[in-house]
C-alpha cells in the first residue's frame, strides 16, 4: 500500500498538466472533472496509505520512497524522494481531503467564470501538488521546491481576476513579502549544507544534534533563518501584512491556501526541523513570543473589520499564531492537532462566507448582511458549527481540544510560560468575541440584503462534511481529564518529541478557565452585537475608542509603517536614480563608439578617386617608413 | 648605342608612374582613368626592364610580358565597368557612382 505514495502528489500534478495542455479545448464539465477528480483520486490514495501506515507502521516508523536522483554534483545529491512518517501522514490526509472538498466547492462557486474556469483548476491542482511535495519531501531542497511552488500558486490565485489592478497589487504584495522570508530560509539551507554536508532531513537532524552545541551561535543562526522563512509563509509578525490583502483572490482560494494549507507550511517546517529549534532555545522562545504577539494583535484587528473575508483572514493569522505558540513552547503534537482542526473549521468558514457572498451578489460587508439565519438555514448551521469550533466552545468542538492542548503546553513551558498562557487566553477571548460578532452581524438581526442562491450539492456537501469534521475532529485526541485517549499525540510522538505532562488537577483548572473565557467571549459578543449595539457605538464614538478602532482596523498600522519605512524610501531611491549612475559609464563607452563611427563613416565618400588617393597616400607612407627608418 | 644608366631609366619610370597616378586622381572620366592606369602599369614594367638590363638578366623582360598580360585583363574588366557605368548613369563620370557613401 505504502508504495503508492508517489501517486499522492503525482495525481494533482497530472491534473495540472492536462488542464494546461488542453486549455481552451475542454468543456467546463470536463475541466471540473479533471480538476476535482485528480485531487479526489489523490485523497482516495492518501487516506488508505495513511490508514495502512497507522495500522501497520513500517520499521522505524517511517517509510521512504526514492524515485530518482535529482541532482548529483560534488557531494550535493538531493533526490526526488518522499518521506512518510506520522507527521506527514496527518499532513497529506488533511491536505488531500480538505483540498478535495474545496475543489468540489469551487466547481460550483466559479461557475460565473468564462475563460478562467479551467485555468482556476489548473492553478489549484498545481497548488495541491506543490503542497504535497512540500510535506512529503525527504530533503530540504525538494521541500524548498514545494515551498516556492505554493508561493507561485498563491501569487497566481490571488491575482486570478487580473483585470482589476488592485488584485495584481495584492498578488505582488503577497509574493514580495513572503520572498523576504524565503530568502532567509534559503540562506539557512545553504548554511546547513555548508556546515553539515547534507540536506536530507533525517541525517541532517542527526548530524546537527551530534556536531553542534546547544545554544551555539551557528545553531541559533540556522534556526533563526529557518524561522524567518516560516514567519513569511505563515503570515506571522512582522511579515503578516500580505495575508489580509490576499483575500482579493476567489474565496475557495482563500479557503484552500490562506486558511487550510499553505499558511501552515511554516508550522510544518518548524515541526519538521524541531531538532534545530530545540537546540536553539532562544529562537524557540522567540517563535513562541511571535506567535503569542501575533495572535493577540490579529485578534484585535479581526474585531474591527467590516469585510467578512478580511475578518476571517485576521482570524487565520491569529490561529496560526496559536500554532507558532505551540511549537515555540514545545507542544509539537498540539500544534499539528490545531493545524488539523483549524484546516477543518477555517475552510468551512471561508466556504460558508463564500456562499453568503455569492448569495448576496458579491457583498462582503458584514454590516450590509443580517438575518441570513432564516434565509439560508443550511449555511447558518454549518457556519455556526465552524464558528463554535473556532471560538472553542467547550467539550463539543474540535477547536476546544486543540486550543486547550496548546494552552496547557504554554502553561507547562519553562520560558515565560505564564505570560504566553495569558496571551493565549486573551486571544481566546478575542477569538470568541470576533467570531460571534461575525455570526450575529451576518445571520441575526434584520434582513439588509436578500439572499438569492440555490445551494446545490457541490456547495452544501463540502460544508456539511467539514462541519462534521469541525465538530468531531477533536475527539481524536482526548486529554487526560476527558477520557484520556490522546490517540493523535501518541501517533505523532513517533516523529515529534513528547510534551511534558501536567498534573491532572492543573489541566482541569486550565480547561475550566479556558472554557469560561470562551463562553464569556460569546456572551460579550451577544451583549455588544445583539442586545445593545449602542454600547459599542458609544465606546467607538469616544476619542480614544475612535482612535483605537481606526488603529486596529488598519491592522495596527503595519502597512502604514512599512510604506513609510521601506516602500517610500525605495521608490525615492529608484526615482533619484532614474538615470542609473552605473549606466552612465556604459553610456559613455557607447557614445565614444558612436562618435568614432561618425568620423570614420565620413571617409566613406563613395568616390572612387578618393579611395585611390587613400591607397596612394598609404603607399607613400609605407614607402616612407621603409626608406626613412 | 649609348648605354643608359639605371638611374636615368628609373627616373623616367618614376615620372611615368607619377603622371599616371596624377591622371587617376585628377581625371573624372573613367576612360581616362583607365588610360592612366595603363601608364602606371607600363611605368612599373619599364622599371623591371631597366633593372633586367642593368643585371643582364632576362627576368625583367619576362615580368614585363606578365605585366602586359595583366594590363590586358585589367582593361577588359575596366571597359566592362565603363559600359555598365554608362548604361546606368548615362555618363562616364566616376563620381556619379557614389552610392556607397557611408
Amino acid at each position: 500500500m505504502l508504495h503508492l505514495l508517489f501517486l499522492v502528489p503525482l495525481l494533482p500534478l497530472a491534473g495540472f498538466v492536462l488542464l494546461t495542455a488542453l486549455s481552451g479545448r475542454l468543456s467546463r464539465a470536463q475541466a471540473a472533472t479533471i480538476g476535482v477528480g485528480s485531487v479526489g483520486l489523490s485523497a482516495l490514495v492518501a487516506v488508505p496509505v495513511g490508514f495502512s501506515f497507522v495500522i501497520s507502521p513500517p520499521s522505524g516508523d517511517a517509510f521512504t520512497q526514492t524515485l530518482w536522483t535529482w541532482i548529483d554534483v560534488a557531494g550535493f545529491k538531493p533526490q526526488i524522494a518522499f518521506y512518510l512518517d506520522s507527521l506527514s501522514v496527518i499532513m497529506i490526509m488533511v491536505v488531500t481531503v480538505v483540498g478535495f472538498l474545496i475543489h468540489l466547492y469551487s466547481a460550483d462557486y466559479m461557475r460565473e467564470e468564462e475563460e478562467g474556469y479551467g485555468r482556476f483548476f489548473a492553478y489549484m491542482n498545481l497548488f495541491v501538488a506543490s503542497m504535497l511535495t512540500l510535506v512529503l519531501a525527504d530533503n530540504l531542497v525538494l521541500l524548498y521546491l514545494g515551498w516556492e511552488g505554493v508561493g507561485i500558486c498563491s501569487y497566481l490565485l490571488i491575482g486570478f481576476w487580473y483585470n482589476d489592478p488592485a488584485n495584481g497589487r495584492a498578488a505582488r504584495k503577497a509574493f514580495i513579502v513572503t520572498r523576504v522570508g524565503d530568502t532567509a530560509m534559503l540562506v539557512g539551507l545553504l548554511l546547513l549544507f555548508t556546515h553539515l554536508g547534507t540536506l536530507q532531513i533525517q541525517p541532517l537532524m542527526q548530524r546537527a544534534s551530534e556536531q553542534w552545541v546547544v545554544g551555539s551561535s551557528i545553531t541559533m543562526a540556522a534556526a533563526g533563518l529557518i524561522m524567518g522563512g516560516a514567519l513569511g509563509k505563515s503570515a506571522q509578525l512582522p511579515l503578516q501584512v500580505w495575508l489580509p490583502d490576499a483575500m482579493a483572490g476567489p474565496t475557495p482560494t482563500s479557503a484552500l491556501i490562506h486558511a487550510a494549507t499553505m499558511v501552515t507550511a511554516g508550522v510544518y517546517l518548524i515541526a519538521r526541523t524541531h531538532v534545530l529549534f530545540e537546540m536553539a532555545p532562544v529562537i524557540q522562545t522567540t517563535v513562541a513570543a511571535v506567535g503569542a504577539g501575533t495572535l493577540v494583535l490579529a485578534g484585535f484587528t479581526a474585531l474591527t473589520q467590516r469585510d467578512i473575508k478580511r475578518c476571517l483572514a485576521y482570524s487565520t493569522i491569529s490561529q496560526i499564531g496559536y500554532m507558532f505558540l505551540a511549537v515555540g513552547v514545545g507542544a509539537w503534537s498540539a500544534a499539528i492537532f490545531h493545524f488539523m482542526t483549524h484546516a477543518f473549521f477555517k475552510a468551512l468558514l471561508f466556504m460558508g462566507a463564500g456562499t453568503i457572498i455569492l448569495g448576496l451578489h458579491h457583498e462582503q460587508d458584514m454590516f450590509k448582511m443580517g438575518g441570513l439565519r432564516r434565509q439560508a438555514p443550511l449555511v447558518f448551521w454549518t457556519f455556526l458549527a465552524g464558528s463554535v469550533s473556532l471560538a472553542a466552545l467547550p467539550l463539543v468542538t474540535a477547536g476546544f481540544y486543540s486550543k486547550d492542548a496548546i494552552l496547557a503546553g504554554a502553561w507547562a513551558s519553562d520560558a515565560g510560560g505564564r505570560w504566553l498562557w495569558a496571551a493565549g487566553l486573551a486571544g481566546a477571548l478575542l477569538t470568541s468575541l470576533y467570531t460571534f460578532r461575525m455570526v450575529f452581524l451576518t445571520f441575526f438581526g434584520e434582513v439588509r440584503t436578500p439572499f438569492h442562491l440555490k445551494v446545490g450539492i457541490r456547495l452544501w456537501l463540502p460544508l456539511v462534511a467539514l462541519a462534521f469534521l469541525a465538530i468531531v475532529g477533536g475527539f481524536t485526541d482526548l486529554p487526560q481529564t476527558l477520557g484520556n485517549q490522546p490517540w493523535l499525540s501518541d501517533f505523532l510522538h513517533t516523529s515529534l518529541p513528547a510534551t511534558e505532562e501536567l498534573a491532572t488537577g492543573t489541566v482541569l483548572n486550565l480547561q475550566i478557565v479556558a472554557a469560561l473565557v470562551s463562553l464569556g467571549g460569546i456572551a460579550l459578543a451577544y451583549l455588544f452585537f445583539m442586545r445593545s449595539p449602542q454600547l459599542v457605538e458609544s465606546v467607538v464614538r469616544t476619542p480614544v475608542g475612535k482612535a483605537l478602532h481606526q488603529f486596529w482596523f488598519a491592522g495596527w498600522g503595519f502597512d502604514w509603517l512599512y510604506d513609510r519605512l521601506l516602500v517610500r524610501p525605495f521608490v525615492w531611491v529608484a526615482r533619484a536614480n532614474r538615470n542609473d549612475v552605473f549606466d552612465q559609464i556604459y553610456a559613455f563607452i557607447a557614445w565614444t563608439a558612436r562618435i568614432a563611427n561618425g568620423i570614420l563613416s565620413d571617409t566613406q565618400t563613395g568616390k572612387l578617386r578618393w579611395y585611390a588617393a587613400g591607397v596612394a597616400f598609404g603607399g607613400i607612407v609605407a614607402v616612407a617608413i621603409v626608406v626613412l627608418i | 648605342m649609348a648605354s643608359i644608366s639605371m638611374g636615368q631609366g628609373l627616373l623616367v619610370a618614376g615620372l611615368l608612374f607619377a603622371i599616371g597616378l596624377i591622371g587617376v586622381l585628377a581625371r573624372r572620366n573613367i576612360i581616362f582613368i583607365l588610360l592612366s592606369l595603363e601608364v602606371m602599369a607600363n611605368a612599373a614594367g619599364m622599371a623591371f626592364v631597366v633593372a633586367g638590363y642593368r643585371w643582364g638578366q632576362a627576368d625583367g623582360q619576362i615580368i614585363f610580358l606578365l605585366i602586359l598580360t595583366m594590363a590586358a585583363a585589367e582593361v577588359s574588366v575596366g571597359l566592362a565597368l565603363a559600359l555598365q557605368l554608362y548604361r546606368r548613369f548615362k555618363t562616364l563620370d566616376v563620381d556619379a557612382a557614389s552610392r556607397m557613401r557611408g
